[in-house]
């Protein structure tokens, strides 16, 4: 009886804790041809399944809100990239693979803020993350600071002009009518002596 | 014959205008990785790539720079996506769910066990040199000290009371010194600097507005950005002696409230304060609009542009009169419109990007602790 009981409280508090987390959570192969298929619904269905149980590590050791969203967010980038390079094998659980990367990302972040007590609460299983794994991840943001700031410093017409022709693949002559150049070698010379800029700006940051 | 490139490079070199060689060997790079050259030409640039090492950098270079900026557009692309996907999470009530909290009196035994040992050995102390010293406490005396408090109880009421008269005169006295406003509503601080959040339909046509605090202060304020199809308007104070709020109490929420769920506003119906109670009692607003919600709740005129929250003390939407119809019969802009409107501010408008707090310090308080907490955040409006 006695026995009976205490299995019922068990799985109760596990029902708790865990309901957000069971709630329609997509198949792995689902969320992989999703991403492949640039499915939104996919990637919503993604986000939401695992959120919970990122925010769930962060909050109980030393992080919030705000944190779990940063980590969270890097680990499905990550993931995405590597679904997208066509370089990922399931070798575990998506969701073991996901909890292993926040898990693998927080731990570094708090090392570098000196709140890393030595130990780490956990709530899940995980798999050891290689270096590698988020050191490639830690370059290429490097990268995009260095473009993101080089863009801001090049101002405007510049920055717009970058971003329609190089980055949303816009015609010339779509942005001839924007900037109104009246031909379409005026707005050839402006677009090259954008990107010179650019380019300057961006490699003269260390 | 080298390749046209080549002869660019040479005839700009004579002219001496190196930007335009620069432009001009940048458009034949381009062409050539786009694959736009015909036959003959693409053999001749790869020839020149292979004997000129300068060209070939720039060729690789510029290869690398354009799939890093394109590359760096999908990652902003994805990180908008993931954005608005995790605005519509309901982050606090998860966090709430989630936290592993001890049991309350280990933590606060955590917390305070240095000063709870440090009282209690006072305590003792000071009890033992009590009864050294009187021998023993007579019920007397006892009762006496229980009136005595009761007493000066009586006073501090009275103090109380005659303050709250004085109050009120101050208040009289400024509203009659030429503070000759048309009409009244509420608003509430979406940031602790000064935006206030009200409905269009109380501004419109407002030649001036001010707002007004909990303790009868007055401040200047403009109109700083509307959205009349949404019936949303954002005030900033501008008053010089208006000094920052506190950090907002409440949070906003994206995600749709629940049905049937408890809900409050505070606000200055008729001028005065009052608080009020309700419930949601649909998601719909008018013929099934998702714009507001239909709340039960015994609202007023005045209390166009007063925070709705919900029971946790999230801000759910803005109380609106105007859509009120039949008797009882409520509705409310969903808080999801005001955040929209919050996002489309003009940049060029604000001294600073708007962050809204994102930490609920009502949650789990009582309805009077709320509202005492959240009251000093709401203000009314007053039109000119």
């Amino acid at each position: 009886m006695g026995y009976h009981l205490w299995i019922m409280v068990l799985s109760n508090e596990d029902n708790r804790v865990s309901k957000h987390l069971k709630d329609s959570a997509p198949t792995d192969s689902e969320v992989i041809l999703g991403i492949l298929n640039n499915s939104e619904a996919a990637l919503k269905k993604l986000y939401t399944a695992y959120f919970p149980m990122v925010l769930q590590l962060i909050i109980n050791n030393n992080g919030d809100a705000d944190d779990a969203k940063d980590i969270y967010q890097e680990a499905i980038i990550v993931l995405y990239n590597k679904v997208k390079a066509g370089d990922f094998e399931l070798s575990s659980k998506l969701k073991t693979y996901i909890y292993s990367i926040c898990r693998r990302l927080w731990l570094k972040r708090l090392t570098q803020i000196n709140r890393y007590g030595g130990d780490i609460r956990d709530f899940q299983e995980f798999l050891p993350i290689e270096e590698e794994e988020v050191e490639q991840h830690n370059d290429r943001n490097v990268q995009f600071t260095k473009m993101e700031s080089a863009l801001k410093l090049l101002g405007e017409p510049c920055k717009t002009i970058m971003e329609d022709f190089y980055i949303h693949n816009r015609s010339m002559q779509d942005i001839c009518e924007r900037f109104g150049y009246t031909n379409a070698d005026n707005a050839k010379t402006q677009k090259y002596k954008c990107l010179q800029r650019l380019k300057k700006l961006f490699f003269q940051q260390k | 014959m080298p390749a046209e490139a080549e002869e660019i490079v040479f005839s700009a070199k004579i002219i001496g205008d190196k930007e335009m060689t620069d432009n001009q060997l940048l458009e034949t790079i381009e062409r050539y990785l786009n694959g736009e050259m015909k036959a003959d030409e693409r053999k001749k640039f790869e020839l020149l790539r292979k004997e000129n090492a300068e060209v070939d950098s720039k060729v690789v270079e510029h290869k690398l720079f354009l799939s890093l900026l394109k590359q760096y557009g999908e990652r902003v692309e994805l990180e908008s996506r993931l954005n608005a996907i995790h605005d519509e999470i309901d982050v606090h009530t998860l966090k709430e769910d989630l936290m592993v909290h001890p049991i309350w009196i280990v933590q606060f035994w955590r917390n305070h066990h240095s000063k709870i040992s440090v009282a209690a050995s006072i305590g003792i102390v000071a009890f033992l040199c009590t009864m050294w010293f009187t021998g023993k406490l007579s019920s007397n005396t006892n009762s006496e000290i229980i009136g005595l408090k009761n007493k000066v109880n009586r006073l501090e009421g009275s103090i109380t009371t005659q303050g709250r008269r004085l109050n009120a005169i101050n208040s009289e006295k400024s509203k009659t010194a030429a503070d000759k406003y048309s009409a009244t509503a509420t608003g509430f601080a979406i940031t602790s600097d000064g935006l206030i959040a009200t409905n269009y339909h109380v501004v419109e046509d407002a030649s001036a507005v001010s707002v007004q605090n909990a303790d009868g202060v007055t401040y200047k304020a403009e109109v700083l950005y509307t959205e009349p199809q949404h019936d949303i308007a954002i005030l900033k104070i501008t008053d010089k002696s208006f000094q920052k709020l506190g950090t907002v109490p409440y949070t906003f929420k994206r995600a749709d409230g629940a049905l049937a769920e408890q809900i409050s506003t505070y606000g200055y119906p008729d001028g005065y304060p009052s608080y009020l109670p309700g419930s949601l009692s649909s998601l719909f607003g008018q013929n099934g609009d998702t714009l507001h919600y239909k709340i039960t709740m015994p609202i007023n005129p005045g209390n166009s542009g007063g925070p709705l929250w919900d029971s946790r003390g999230n801000v759910i939407g803005i109380t609106d009169s105007k859509e009120a119809h039949f008797e009882g019969e409520h509705f409310a802009i969903k808080a999801k419109y005001l955040l929209d409107a919050i996002k489309n501010i003009p940049a060029d408008s604000l001294e600073d990007k708007v962050v809204l707090n994102k930490k609920n310090t009502l949650s789990g308080l009582s309805e009077t602790q709320k509202t005492a907490k959240a009251k000093n955040f709401v203000f009314m409006v007053k039109v000119y």
